[in-house]
């Protein structure tokens, strides 16, 4: 062990080059922000070191959302978990359940000597991390919401002059595109998020009952039940016939499909704002997702994707004063304009919202704004707050697996719905019993 | 070559040399976008070298790396180059020992140390990954090379090739031993390790590539950067979120991230090749 | 179980040399193992704080879970392609290297290397190559008429994880086919070449029979390789999907206990796989130590 140690300080001098540094309380903060955004999260968290001598964030990479939450888990259960750690939005309920392992912010700010407001969240972000008393759980970081990309000279090309705002509106211009000669007209990626969750929350129709979980529970996904997404889904997949809807993969994989040209319209991610102008050798731009007008006359509001940090529970009372203070920093309008315009992510509080318009942001940008348009278009609706089921990271696996087999014609859209409502209804009893 | 026949010999070269290729074509594609910019990988990958080599090795070699979210190179290569060496090293000497003991002894409780150790034959870390990682945390050893390595040396690989080749070690030179009256260890020490050279060889470059191939667990067990490995960071690299990975300088990593187990397996390809197969003959 | 017919006689030294892999084995696997045995009767959620014991119904669950079973299809389905192809690639070019004496070891040399590239690197490798709309492989596919997409196709999706399986691993077959085609005396296939038997022919009533032993060792490791080793590449590529196309065992182990946090199910599911390598193991034993005594 000696010489373990003794090999260990000799790295980690190599490392920092620097000798280190006594006195400080060491806050750890787990996160999934691989890349630039990374870096971003370092120079967050060294602007809130630099603000202050008593506290020091160390922020660490620790994979992907899954592996990180997971990482996170396994270090509570051997009694080494970080102060903070970066969760999924769709890790709620499990992180919520975990009653004595996690510390609410609520109650963190509250305790705390800090002077916090939580209304300075926008309504939509709040309430997807709320209580049903509306009591905030874990601090809104990343947020973003689908919007639909779209490659302004292909639309051009086709003679279409006005970007689709309905599903009509979008196979029409896939028939106007493929008289051009272009088969795709547009993909998607995320597809649970963005053509299940959003879908029935932009169109105001529950995804789950009891509120979309967020009251108890003992809720059940009711997404085979509105006709008018089983037909769209019906529709768009009768369309990968004649190659207007391609299907590229989960998550982003299907992002090259339109940085490339192939396919005209993509929804996903507002976040994707970077690489696509990064890639991009067209003209494109952002808009609101498509209305299903067989569904709803006017659209209701999008849902959020993204990560919140959650506090974990079992360290000493003073290192909590560090993460409130923590918190209360990058909460401030600065570090929230600075992260939403570099990031691409939606700015989530009201102050950073109106600075970056002060700034000038969305004129140099245009189109960025779409994002949060989307998100503060009505005030939220039980049907359109968020939602919160345990394990629904299996969940939108399965609803993965099943709409794979609707793309590749082994099902209908209906069969798909049902299969996956029903597969998601005994993760959801299973979850119901192990935290009851 | 039994007879002469000019067709079949362009024939097997022909297939051989297309074998050769294809083998190689993942890799050199790797090498192509790693001279490229970043948006000439993404909009198309060109099938010849581009200019961007220098700049591109440069960055990820120099302090440029943390743009694309990972430590510096260098302390990586380093840590990975550590982990390797402690799996194998330590791997290889308490195999040597084990097989000796089992072999060369009988004593009681034998047969039960036997199994004790090759029931973990073949059971992949990943399986049985949570539940170590607790025991590695329990005794504090987190963020340390030996948590790094110790429990991957838990695995009964080398323990039941080196027991194979034992077995085919002629008697004679055990008695022979004996009558010049040299003790067991004496015995292992100058007759049974010099001529295990190959097989410690052969498994010396097999351990190594496992060693500095894993993934999943140096992700679970290092909260420090400082302990971070080069194929972590190569996946850290590819998981960039929603912005698109920089995949000229992932794949400039992934070339230096090769070299190492590569130089490994090409300088004791002789030994190896012959300790591979003696052993499992 | 065999010693030696020639032992020494100590009464602490055996004990002194296997006791630090015993030590390790104990504390790092038999322990962790018997935890995980212990877990897959429990029902517990993911922090630990509530447990419950719940006797063997993780198990009758994964058992009457179709899902499950058809993991088990896919994997031996997958696990026979990966052996398959990668044998027979490797014995074609070891048969051709071992013709052309004078250069095999040149081939060897370029042969060999991939066996070095990290199971997670070669994921992102052959991602790269196979990719729709950026991939080489895939543009050259459409080329001729083939619509690749991996991410929608079953068959795709399984050729991409089979190749990029098997690639890694026809280097190490390579390797002990050659031997094994070098190591069959001269003489023997010369004799046959004088009574006039062509090279097809010599192939198969000579060499093939002889290699029998080094293939079935070969398919030994190539199925444990398959079935345990390539879960770097599955994670890589097309993490399961479409569908559930590609989920193969230790891919489900895994994406159970860190993705679902479903720990009392992949636990039972680790000891299922315990029993298989177990049975496995106690194959190539049995084969390999019948083969030392001859």
């Amino acid at each position: 062990m000696t010489l373990t140690r003794s090999a260990t300080a000799i790295a980690t001098l190599m490392a920092l080059g620097a000798t280190p540094v006594a006195a400080q309380t060491e806050i750890q903060f787990w996160h999934a922000m691989g890349g630039a955004l990374g870096e971003k999260v370092e120079e967050i968290a060294t602007g809130f070191n630099e603000s202050q001598d008593d506290f020091k964030v160390v922020p660490t990479y620790k994979g992907n959302y899954t592996e990180n939450m997971t990482a996170a888990i396994a270090a509570f259960r051997a009694g080494e978990q970080p102060h903070i750690v970066q969760v999924f939005e769709v890790g709620t309920a499990t992180m919520m359940a975990a009653e004595g392992a996690v510390k609410p912010v609520h109650a963190l700010m509250e305790n705390a000597d800090i002077d916090w407001n939580a209304d300075a969240y926008l309504p939509a972000v709040r309430s997807y991390y709320s209580t049903p008393e509306g009591k905030l759980l874990s601090l809104p970081f990343n947020s973003s919401t689908p919007v639909l990309w779209y490659n302004a000279d292909l639309l051009e090309q086709a003679g279409i002059d006005e970007v689709p705002s309905t599903w009509d509106e979008m196979f029409a211009a896939g028939e106007a595109l493929q008289e051009t000669g272009h088969d795709c007209a547009f993909s998607f990626g995320w597809q649970s998020w963005v053509m299940i969750e959003n879908y029935l929350a932009w169109h105001d129709a529950p995804i789950g009952t009891k509120e979309n979980g967020f009251a108890r529970l003992d809720t059940e996904l009711v997404i085979d039940e509105s006709e008018s997404l089983t037909d769209l889904l019906q529709r768009i997949a009768d369309s990968t016939e004649d190659g207007t809807f391609k299907y590229g993969g989960r998550r982003g994989d299907s992002l090259p499909l339109f940085t490339s040209g192939e396919c005209a319209m993509w929804m996903n991610s507002s976040a994707y704002y970077a690489s696509i102008k990064d890639q991009a050798e067209f003209e494109f731009g952002q808009s609101m997702l498509p209305l299903n007008t067989d569904a709803a006359d006017a659209p209701q509001n999008s849902i959020i994707g993204g990560a919140t940090l959650w506090v974990l529970d079992g360290h000493d009372d003073g290192d909590y004063q560090g993460v409130a203070e923590f918190f209360d920093y990058m909460s401030q309008p600065e570090v929230q304009a600075d992260w939403h315009q570099s990031t691409g992510y939606v700015p989530i509080t009201t102050a950073a919202y109106e600075l970056s318009q002060e700034q000038g942001f969305y004129e140099e940008e245009p189109g960025t704004d779409t994002a949060i348009k989307q998100l503060s278009l009505n005030e939220p609706t039980a049907n359109s707050s968020g939602l919160r089921f345990g394990n629904f990271v299996q969940i939108r696996d399965i609803i993965n697996e099943e709409l794979e087999d609707l793309w590749a014609g082994n099902q209908s859209a209906a069969e798909a719905l049902e299969n996956a409502a029903d597969r998601g209804n005994d993760l959801l009893r299973e979850f119901e019993d192990s935290n009851s | 070559m039994v007879e002469r026949r000019p067709l079949l010999l362009v024939v097997q070269h022909a297939v051989l040399i297309l074998g050769a290729a294809v083998f190689v074509f993942p890799i050199y594609l790797a090498f192509v976008a790693s001279t490229h910019t970043a948006r000439e990988v993404n909009s198309g990958l060109p099938l010849l070298p581009g200019d961007q080599m220098w700049t591109n090795y440069a960055t990820v070699l120099g302090d440029g790396l943390s743009t694309a979210g990972a430590p510096p190179i260098g302390l990586m290569l380093m840590n990975s180059t550590i982990m390797a060496l402690a799996i194998t090293l330590g791997k290889l000497a308490i195999s040597l020992l084990s097989s000796f003991a089992i072999v060369y002894f009988r004593f009681p409780f034998r047969v039960l140390a036997f199994w004790t150790i090759f029931i973990t034959l073949m059971l992949p870390v990943e399986v049985r990954i949570l539940p170590t990682y607790e025991v590695v945390a329990q005794l504090g050893m987190l963020n340390s090379y030996a948590g790094l390595s110790i429990p991957l040396i838990a695995s009964a690989t080398a323990t039941f090739l080196f027991r194979q080749f034992f077995m085919t070690v002629p008697d004679e030179l055990t008695e022979a031993a004996r009558i010049d009256g040299a003790g067991p260890l004496k015995f292992f020490r100058d007759i049974l390790v010099p001529l295990s050279r190959t097989n410690i060889a052969a498994l010396f470059v097999i351990l190594f590539i496992y060693g500095w191939n894993q993934y999943l667990w140096p992700l679970l067990v290092t909260t420090d950067e400082s302990y971070y490995t080069v194929v972590m960071g190569i996946q850290r690299m590819a998981n960039a979120g929603e912005e698109t990975p920089q995949w000229h300088l992932i794949m400039s990593t992934a070339i230096l991230a090769l070299l190492p187990p590569v130089v490994v397996i090409l300088a004791m390809q002789r030994l190896f090749v012959r300790g591979l197969v003696e052993v499992e003959k | 179980m065999r010693t030696k017919k020639v032992t020494f006689r100590h009464r602490w030294l055996p004990y002194l040399l296997v006791a630090p892999q015993i030590a390790i084995t104990l504390v790092f696997f038999i322990w962790p193992a018997s935890q995980a045995l212990y877990q897959s009767v429990l029902r517990q959620d993911a922090f630990g704080l509530k447990t419950e014991f719940v006797g063997l119904a993780n198990f009758a669950k994964l058992f009457n879970d179709p899902l499950y079973l058809e993991s088990f299809v896919t994997t031996v389905v997958y696990s026979a392609m990966v052996a398959g192809l990668s044998m027979g690639v490797a014995l074609v070019l070891a048969v051709m290297a071992d013709r052309v004496v004078r250069q095999a070891t040149t081939y060897r040399t370029l042969l060999i290397w991939p066996y070095a590239v990290a199971p997670a690197v070669a994921g992102v490798l052959w991602w790269f190559l196979f990719n729709p709309t950026i991939g080489i492989a895939a543009y050259a596919l459409d080329a001729v008429g083939y619509d690749w997409n991996h991410y929608q196709d079953g068959g795709d999706a399984m050729t991409l994880i089979v190749i990029a399986a098997a690639w890694r691993q026809v280097s190490y077959n390579f390797l002990f086919f050659l031997a094994g085609l070098q190591a069959i005396p001269r003489s023997l296939t010369e004799a046959a070449a004088i009574d006039g038997a062509g090279p097809v022919k010599r192939f198969w009533t000579i060499q093939l029979p002889l290699l029998s032993p080094t293939a079935f060792f070969l398919v030994v490791v190539n199925v444990v390789y398959a079935f345990f080793e390539t879960f770097g590449i599955v994670h890589a590529t097309t993490s399961g999907g479409p569908g559930n196309d590609t989920v193969i065992l230790v891919y489900k182990v895994w994406r159970d206990a860190f993705e679902g946090l479903n720990l009392g199910s992949s636990a039972a599911q680790s000891v299922v796989l315990m029993v298989i390598v177990i049975a496995l193991t106690a194959i190539q034993f049995r084969y390999l130590e019948n083969r030392v005594e001859y």
